[in-house]
This record gives structure tokens, sequence and C-alpha cells, in this order.
């Protein structure tokens, strides 16, 4: 956590007393356009920005998650130029990294909100229970007025995660707790959506840097998601893509087609309807993402992807009247792509609906 | 290992073929480099933004192969400056501490920005040296007093 001194400085102050040369900074301003997914030709304004720019402090709440995020999130730290980055904001209430706790860690927040109101950044994981409140409480405090006391002095919220951002999990059919999203309640405020079950690591750091570089919002799509990360598909940005062009299909797991790398579109996968950054920018440090692993996109990111029908149907099966036909007919045109798209988010809302409730019988069968 | 080894039919790059992105990014690189001999305007590619198979990055570098420079800088982990076959192809790779890669890019320019002295690590080292020959002085100065005084 950072003095109150600390805050007063630039970016550019606080590299420079950490005695990094002008040539680090230009590398750091080089993977952090690189990170934001931003054109190479952005890198010296970006430097400039960077060098200007103030500690903002971040406010960290996490609701209805399985920290499955703040794993993600530390994952990113493992390089120094992300470090860098956390040494640039002032993360002053994140209750599973502070070391502060009970009584001292939510005097912590309460002295952040009131010093910095209307500034801070307020970062949501976890989705809010809203039938009883006390399905999910922090300090004795239900999630519903935690998040709307922080929101209040907020300058903008960033929902990390598909629980914060739709629900997620926790809303799954039937929704035992009637968990909402962050977007669910709050109107009067800025909110940037990162989902991903959890988001890729440097997706959340790049946000954090977007916003502290420019001091504004990243360019969003109609979900509220950043553009420069979720502004593609899977499926358009994959390596496999020619495969699907030319219909080459994998049918099994373990059939010629899954070895020689083909398309796992009838395995199930997702790539069509999902956008994320995970063939590009990829996980563990650029090493790989799940369809190079070989297991189709679960469609992580998307709005109620725990109630889309079967992980592993692919999405033109599960309904009688979108059929085989199509998967056959786009397969061998890629112009079909658009119209299949649309197809598929029509199944997907299918399979929405007539999702069944899973009982225990069925489970034992 | 025996070519029928599942891991090979696994790598879709193991042909000598050039892949889908392989040829249209050199092309790329072919058209900066013109543009560098002609009117000595600079281009960067970020190799992260765009959709790579496995082993189709290492496809282009090899095809890139590697000049007459080579050049490890110590910069928040450290980075490689290495320019390639081809003159004015440069390919900057940034690693953290653990020298996992966090970034590469081909830099097509006549000498990539990250390699010269920075005008302000210039004027940094320039006032640390002559503080440091001032304290060199000095205790210069206080050793030939104390000498004088025994």
């Amino acid at each position: 956590m950072a003095s109150h001194s600390d805050k007063e400085k630039t970016l550019g102050d606080v590299l420079r007393s950490h005695g990094v040369s002008r040539r680090s900074f230009m590398k750091y301003c080089a993977t952090t356009a690189s990170m934001m997914a931003m054109s190479p030709a952005m890198i010296p304004m970006i430097a400039e920005a960077l060098e200007n720019a103030k500690k903002p402090s971040v406010i960290w709440l996490s609701f209805q998650e399985c920290t499955g995020c703040t794993e993600s999130l530390t994952r990113a730290g493992a390089s120094t130029v992300e470090n860098l980055i956390f040494d640039s904001i002032s993360l002053d209430y994140h209750h599973t990294l502070q070391a502060a706790s009970g009584h001292r860690a939510e005097e912590a927040k309460e002295e952040a909100m009131h010093e910095n109101h209307g500034k801070y950044l307020l970062v949501v994981d976890g989705s809010i229970p809203m039938d009883n409140p006390g399905y999910s409480t922090i300090a004795g405090i239900s999630n519903y007025d935690m998040l709307m006391e922080a929101a209040e002095g907020a300058a903008a919220i960033i929902a990390v995660g598909t629980c914060a951002t739709y629900g997620g999990l926790p809303k799954a059919s039937p929704n035992p707790t009637g968990a909402v999203s962050v977007s669910d309640l709050i109107k009067d405020k800025p909110i940037i959506n990162v989902p991903g079950c959890p988001p890729i690591p440097v997706v959340i750091t790049g946000v954090l840097t977007h916003f502290l570089t420019f001091g504004a919002l990243p360019e969003l799509d109609d979900l509220g998601r950043p553009k420069a990360f979720y502004g593609q598909s899977i499926h358009d940005r994959c390596y496999r893509r020619p495969f699907y062009d030319k219909g080459l299909f994998a049918e099994t797991f373990d059939d010629e087609g899954a070895k020689a790398g083909w398309c796992l579109y009838k395995l199930g996968c997702r790539g069509p309807t999902t956008y994320n950054a995970c063939a590009t920018t990829k996980w563990n440090n650029g090493t790989s993402f799940p369809i190079e692993s070989g297991h189709p996109c679960l469609g992580c990111s998307e709005p109620e992807f725990w109630d889309g029908g079967g992980f592993y149907k692919a999405l033109s099966i599960p309904t009688a009247d979108v059929g085989e036909t199509v998967l056959y007919t786009a397969a061998g045109a890629a112009a079909a792509g658009v119209a299949l798209g649309a197809l598929n988010r029509a199944t997907k809302g299918s399979a929405n609906k007539a999702h069944e409730k899973v009982t225990l019988e069925d489970l034992e069968k | 290992m025996d070519q029928t080894d599942s891991v090979i039919h696994f790598n879709i790059q193991a042909s000598d073929q050039l892949t889908w992105n392989v040829e249209p990014l050199l092309h790329e690189v072919k058209h900066a480099l013109e543009r560098l001999a002609t009117e000595d305007e600079t281009s960067v590619i970020d190799l992260r933004s765009i959709p790579l198979a496995p082993g189709e990055e290492d496809r282009i570098l090899e095809i890139l192969g590697l000049g007459e420079v080579v050049a490890r800088l110590n910069v928040l982990g450290s980075s490689d400056v290495v320019e390639t076959e081809y003159s004015g192809v440069w390919v900057v790779t940034h690693y953290n501490e653990n020298e996992e890669t966090i970034g590469r890019f081909i830099e097509v320019t006549r000498m990539p920005e990250i390699l010269r002295s920075q005008a302000e690590d210039v004027a940094e080292a320039s006032e640390r040296l002559a503080l440091r020959l001032e304290d060199e002085q000095q205790e210069k100065q206080t050793s030939n007093k104390l000498a004088v005084e025994k």
C-alpha cells in the first residue's frame, strides 16, 4: 500500500526513483502498448502519457467468486514490467492480497474512499446475491450495501470476471442466491466489463494500465467490454480457422483430424460466438490457449455460458431447426460465417431456454 | 525421434511449407523495407498481435536469419536486439526477469531506438560521473592532508 506522498508522484517520478533508465522505460512502453493491444505507432504517445500519469487509488471488492480472477491477476505479476504497473497504482483495499485484516482493513478502505472521493477506481470480482443478503457478507456488511457505498465515490468501475460482468456460475440456472452482475445494479457510473473465467492476466492489467495511462475508459463494445481485447471472435483470430474454411473437422478427440490439428467446431467449440483475446494474447505468458492445446473454446467470456447447452455439442447441433445443414454449408464457404454466427447466437438462446435442471438421479444414471 | 511420433502429428507446422500467416507477414516486412530504402520511413510490427500457429513465429525468424549485429540489453530483465540477414530488418525481443518472452517486435529501421543512448540517461550519467570525480578528488585531498599531518 502506497504512502500518501507517493500518490502525488507521477509514474515517471516513481520509475526514476526506482532507478529505472529511460531505455528501460521505453521497453516498458513497448510491452505496455503490446499488452493493451495497441499499434506500435502509439508507443511515443503512451510514453508521454505514462510519464505524466498520477497514481490512482484502487479499491478491489470480491463478492460471490472463487478467487480465480485474483489468482489470474497475480500470475501477471511474473513480469517485472507488470510489477511496475502495480507499483504505479495504489491498491488500497483487496481483502485477499492485503496484509491488514478485520477493522484495520475496513478502516483503510474507508480512508481511501474518503480521501479519493470521486477519483478512485473500483474493481469488482464476483456476483452479488439479491435473494438474501446473508448469502455473502464481508465484515457483517452485505455485498449489495458494500458495492453501492463504494460505487458512489468511484470515478469508474471495472467488473472483472464473468461473475461480476454477467452473474457467472452463481447465476447459472436455477440461480439459488438470486445472483446479479454489477451492471444490473449500477446505472449511473461508467462500467468496464472484463469477462472471462478467469480473464487473461494481461487483459486485467491492460485495462488497468489503459485507465492509468489515459485517465479514461477504453472504447467498449455493446456488452461494455474493451474492444482492444474483445473486438474480435476467437474463431476469426484462430490459427485453426483455415481448416474450418476448408471443412476439415476433428470428429472425436483422438481421431486423425484431432491429431492433425483440424477445427474443433464439431466438438463444441464456442469460438464463433466468443469474443476474447485468447487466440493472440494466449495464456501462461503467451504459451498457448485452449484450442492450441486441443480443447474447444468454452465461451467463458460470454453471458450465461454455463447455461448455453452441453460444452461438447457443436453450436449448430442442439436444435432441429438449425440442424447440420448449416454446419456443412458454412464449412464450405467462409462468406457464410456471419450468417452462421447469427444462427449460432439464436441456437445458444434456444439452448438457454431449453435448459433443464440436472437432478441427482440424472447424474447417477 | 520416430517421424510417426504423435508429437510430430500434433505439430501442424512440421512441414517445410510456408503456412497461412508466414508469407503475408514476410511481404509486409518486404514492403516496409522498400519504404525504409526509398523514403526513410520506419515501421514496427508487433508479433503478439498476429494469430500465429505453433512454430510459425520460429519459421519467420528462421527465414529472416541472423545478420551482423546481436546485442543483449540489461533493461528490466533482458532484451535481445538482433539485425537479421536483411539489413534494416531487426528483431527486438523483450524478456522478464524469469527470461520469459513478454514482447517481440520486427522493427524496420536503421537502428532500433532502444539501442541508442537516451538523452535523459546521458544527462543523468554526465552528472553522476562529475559527482564521482568530485568524490574521488575529495578523498584524495583528505588522504593527502592526513599524510602531511603524519
